[in-house]
């Protein structure tokens, strides 16, 4: 069996783009590394911002945000899990516009998340659920296409939002 | 050892236009020296107020932002020294109240209480500047030159635990949607095209 695409960096770049953002706080994460991330830090269009931890940067998106400038915030699921303290403070009870970019580590390229051997994996979208998280799921290149949408749909409706990249994000 | 209301009135006196992003007890003392639209207390998450404030200096760069942290909020998001030290926003003061307790939380010692040189932690980070003061002179001669030298500047405050008039602790005042539109209203004539 042929391996299954993933998403391409470069359409997400201009995806992002499109969606009016121009701010990326990020810290590394392997599904999104090569294609993404590396592409991203050296696009001189977008403010790069290297976190130490990623709760810091749900503030800092969330305090663009009062400056009219989208953001997104880059990690993989662990990080979204150590976050969601800061995620229920700022983003659901405050109610601001956090758009996350979230790679699962351990996914299996052919397994819906909910699926995942990961119990890590497994929880991600049922705690986004309970927690009333707006989610789209990029697997393939044709998925990239959601994203600019749920960003607008993010700052229309003040609310936080979580792309959860499914496949390794190819260049 | 100095008293945090007298620290907050001398940074009043000197504000000269700044955003001000407090937190928790700062946030409502500060509140009491110096009510303003451009005080921004909606900090979220516990040690959260640095990283909105380094959000704000990104977003607002011809702007200066102080930030009143607490010691216990501050040991919270520690990683934000580094972050900030990395970004290296010229426009954001740092201002850690440090009494070495939880003072919101029944004033229990911090474990960085009586042990831990804050100001040479955010030195070693790689902020511009980072200084420790526990002499209220000292603080009011040097801080113009806090607020005006090119950041990222660190001062950590020694204040007397408990040293204010009893608090209200109203957080529903705190985390009001009221405190974000009337921040959100403020910033709006200083944001550019």
């Amino acid at each position: 069996m042929a391996a299954l695409e993933g998403p391409r960096g470069a359409d997400i770049i201009v995806a992002l783009k499109e969606a009016g953002v121009f701010h990326v706080a990020a810290l590394p994460d392997i599904t999104t590394s090569a294609g993404l991330l590396w592409p991203l830090s050296k696009d001189t269009d977008f403010t790069f911002i290297r976190l130490s931890k990623e709760d810091e940067g749900v503030s800092i998106c969330a305090a663009l945000g009062y400056c009219e400038k989208r953001a997104v915030l880059l990690m993989q699921q662990t990080g979204l899990m150590d976050s969601l303290n800061n995620i229920r403070a700022v983003g659901c009870e405050y109610g601001q516009p956090v758009c996350m970019i979230v790679g699962l580590l351990g996914k299996e390229p052919d397994k819906a998340p909910t699926e995942s051997a990961s119990i890590g994996v497994r929880i991600i979208e049922p705690i986004l659920d309970a927690m009333g998280i707006d989610r789209i799921l990029i697997e393939g290149p044709e998925d990239v296409a959601k994203l600019p949408p749920a960003i607008d749909r993010a700052y229309a409706t003040s609310r936080p939002m979580v792309a959860l990249i499914g496949r390794r994000v190819e260049a | 050892m100095m008293q945090r209301m007298a620290c907050f009135e001398k940074i009043a006196a000197a504000r000269d236009g700044a955003i001000v992003v407090a937190t928790y007890t700062s946030a409502f003392e500060w509140h009491r020296v110096d009510p303003n639209p451009l005080n921004f207390v909606s900090v979220g998450a516990m040690g959260q107020a640095s990283s909105h404030a380094l959000g704000l200096a990104i977003g607002l760069s011809d702007q200066k932002i102080i930030v009143l942290d607490g010691d216990g909020s501050l040991l919270m998001n520690l990683s934000t020294l580094t972050t900030i030290a990395n970004t290296a926003p010229k426009n954001l003061v740092h201002f850690v109240v440090e009494n070495g307790t939880y003072e919101a939380n029944g004033g229990h010692p911090t474990p960085a209480q009586g042990k831990t040189d804050l100001a040479g932690m955010a030195r070693a980070a790689g902020y511009a500047e980072a200084h420790s003061y526990e002499g209220l002179n000292q603080f009011a001669v040097d801080l113009p030159g806090l607020l005006a030298a090119p950041g990222p500047t660190f001062a950590a405050l020694k204040v007397e635990a408990g040293d204010a008039p009893p608090l209200n602790y109203d957080y529903d005042w705190l985390h009001s949607a009221d405190r974000r539109q009337e921040f959100r209203d403020a910033v709006q004539p200083l944001l550019k095209d």
